[in-house]
């Protein structure tokens, strides 16, 4: 009894979460296609219901199959539990709405996903709840962000799409002095590349709809408790900390001081928000995500060698990608991604629009979508599509020009992407030498 | 509900329902590092089903104030006074892994206090391996991951678990983390140096079970024998319940197979 031993995580990636299904032995996670579940008594139905027993009631709340997807996310992420809802968006909501109501702030990055974005800017305020965005390397801006009525931080691993490497160790710091917790989206570093939770963020949520599933055929979100936030010595949180009539009068930090996040996410979240993964799209993601360490391992190295190359092409201006020496985040990313920076980068093409839209019309392996974290590689001009309804400043600040371009790497032979855009980047040159 | 027990402020987990004196009364004694938390399911039930269910975070540990007692012998004295407090003259004792050693203690002290025994995860001594009582003491993240490993069967340390989407293994180490420093090695201390199970045992005299899991690596089955011939002279001797597919976690691990058998046991006409 000297070394505890502990799964490293491409076993937790295979197993976590499963075990052979107890009536047939099937080895694969069966999907549970079911609403409900047949109680065996009317005893048995009401200490379901009054938590006396675990198990499912309802397929809003939790079904089985969702619960293989929901541990093996949590063991990957060294969180004590976690929700699988419809989509990352409903992930967000999910946290945030579990942790405020009307009055709340959130302390953001400015650098965040442009879904995320939309969220926190225009429609959470119709509700009460308001954000203060900030640069997320700059650590006086989220200290003096801070209002009596503040509630969370958020910020991306990866700050979507300029890169930005966010510094989780000192952002946290400076939120658990102001007793809130810490959010991190980690869906574009997933855990083989960072475990959020470990470097002192609190809650962790992904679109398991990219890299986790991997193929691009299912949207899914996961929201991961750390169980590491004292929401009782806090004091700032009601919702986990009083008892909520809407719940037997639960208290539910009393109740588990560790998963009090979680039980009211579940309880109240899905309960009444209602927005629970379809078991079909949990089986999906979990037959991508046991693969997750292998794929993670060749999506960085292509990366690595997609920036090497654009960066030394003399129709690129510039490249955001954290794995090179050149992107002020790189040292961070060092310390905090040893594993590899991801597989997303952006870069700026020379020439305006009309180039940008060459570039992307010549490619033939990198398919022009709105998504990111597919097997295959993608390519998008985030000033017309994803960020579209963000202001020339806000773009400016976020880190994207007209001409910025960002990239998903797949798969592919890293050959075969190079040549694809050196393909699209011959094009985009013809433009610019014709003026 | 909260208490004031020798000085100090104590948190009481009464199952979700108000404490009612006038029912059979039931204290869950969490073990080493832990608080009332691991008793949810149990003391749910327990509440909803006949007993007034009191689930106290032992001092210095949870919500409680005060430092944590240094002895068996000291939280057995403090689980009186916690009786006192409540002005409960009698009531059933059910004790996990240290737990079960302050139950044990405090029924073979103050036998007109306690109506039953129930014994989880439990083993008399209880010695605990010297590079554990040193982990806890200067490696605490090491010491916690051991627990956890040696608390949870194969099958749980891959997850699996009867509650949706919780990872129980990682629940149990962030409960022991989140105790103030030194509360793990103090327990895990006192459970070492208490060399006076058999002979407490020996004196107990209410009806008596021991709930043994089947895959218990840290108060294994085998080891139950000499406490089980010990209670010698509980009514009928001490009762054993198996709990299946479960390890020294059995509380969180197979939830409804130890409700099931506490209740049961509680529930038999004396």
């Amino acid at each position: 009894m000297s070394q505890a031993k502990t799964f490293q995580p491409e076993t937790l990636a295979l197993h976590a979460g499963q075990s052979p299904d107890a009536s047939f032995g099937a080895r694969a996670a069966p999907i549970y296609f079911t609403t409900s579940y047949v109680f065996p008594d009317c005893d048995h139905a009401a200490e379901l219901f009054n938590l006396e027993r675990p198990g499912h009631v309802y397929s809003r709340i939790s079904n089985p199959t969702n619960a293989v997807l929901e541990e093996r996310i949590a063991a990957l992420e060294d969180g004590v539990g976690a929700i699988a809802v419809a989509s990352g968006q409903a992930a967000l909501h999910l946290a945030i709405c579990t942790l405020m109501g009307a009055g709340g702030h959130i302390v953001a990055s400015r650098a965040l996903y442009g879904g995320s974005h939309n969220l926190l800017s225009y429609t959470l305020p119709r509700f009460g709840i308001t954000t203060t965005f900030v640069d997320p390397c700059d650590a006086d801006a989220w200290r003096t962000a801070v209002r009596p009525e503040t509630r969370l931080f958020f910020g991306e691993s990866l700050g979507n799409p300029g890169l930005d490497v966010l510094d989780i160790p000192t952002v946290a710091a400076i939120a658990h002095a102001q007793r809130v917790p810490l959010l991190v989206d980690a869906t574009l570093v997933t855990p083989c590349l960072q475990r959020p939770l470990a470097l002192g963020a609190d809650l962790v949520l992904h679109s398991a709809t990219k890299f986790l599933g991997g193929h691009g055929v299912a949207v899914g979100g996961l929201l991961v408790d750390g169980g590491r936030f004292d929401w009782d010595a806090s004091g700032l949180f009601p919702t986990l900390t009083e008892p909520y009539d809407g719940f037997h009068g639960m208290d539910f930090a009393e109740e588990s001081p560790i998963t009090a996040f979680a039980l009211r996410a579940r309880r109240e979240g899905l309960r009444d928000f209602g927005a629970c993964l379809s078991p079909m799209n949990a089986f999906q993601i979990l037959q991508g995500m046991e693969t997750l360490p292998l794929r993670m391992r060749t999506h960085v190295a292509n990366a690595q060698a997609v920036a090497e190359h654009l960066a030394a092409h003399p129709m690129v201006e510039r490249v955001a990608y954290p794995g090179l020496a050149t992107h002020p985040g790189h040292a961070l990313a060092a310390r905090l991604l040893p594993a590899g920076a991801g597989a997303v980068l952006s870069f700026d093409l020379k020439g305006a629009r009309a180039a940008g839209r060459a570039f992307i019309e010549a490619l033939r392996v990198f398919s022009h979508l709105a998504n990111v974290g597919d097997a295959k590689s993608l390519v998008i001009h985030p000033a017309s599509t994803t960020h579209f309804r963000m202001s020339a400043q806000d773009l400016a600040s976020a880190g994207i020009g007209e001409g910025t371009v960002r990239l998903s790497v797949g798969l592919e032979h890293a050959g075969d992407l190079i040549d694809d855009l050196n393909r699209g980047l011959h094009a985009a040159g013809r433009i610019v030498e014709k003026g | 509900m909260k208490l004031t027990v020798a000085d100090h402020p104590v948190f009481i987990y009464t199952g979700a329902r108000p404490l009612e004196r006038t029912r059979p009364a039931v204290v869950l004694v969490h073990g080493a590092g832990n608080d009332h938390s691991v008793w949810n399911h149990q003391a749910r039930h327990l509440a909803h089903h006949g007993f007034a269910v009191i689930a106290p975070d032992l001092p210095g540990h949870g919500r409680s104030g005060g430092a944590p007692l240094p002895s068996i012998e000291a939280l057995a004295q403090w689980l009186v006074a916690l009786l006192d407090g409540l002005e409960l003259e009698r009531a059933a004792l059910v004790g996990h892994s240290m737990g079960s050693l302050v139950a044990l203690h405090a029924a073979a002290e103050r036998p007109e206090r306690v109506t039953r025994l129930v014994l989880v995860g439990s083993v008399a001594p209880m010695p605990v391996a010297e590079p554990l009582l040193d982990a806890a003491r200067n490696a605490p993240d090491a010491a916690r991951a051991m627990i956890d490993q040696w608390s949870f069967t194969p099958k749980s340390q891959l997850g699996a678990s009867a509650s949706p989407g919780l990872y129980l293994p990682n629940v149990n180490r962030q409960l022991m983390a989140r105790q103030p420093g030194g509360v793990l090695a103090n327990d895990l201390a006192a459970c070492n140096a208490y060399v006076r199970g058999l002979e407490a045992a020996a004196r107990v005299r209410c009806p008596t079970a021991l709930l043994c899991a089947a895959r218990d690596q840290m108060t294994p089955r085998h080891a139950v024998q000499p406490l089980c011939e010990a209670l010698a002279s509980a009514p009928g001797g001490a009762r054993l319940i198996g709990i299946a597919a479960a390890g020294h976690a059995m509380m969180a691990e197979a939830p409804d197979a130890v409700t099931d058998s506490l209740r049961g046991f509680l529930s038999e006409k004396q």
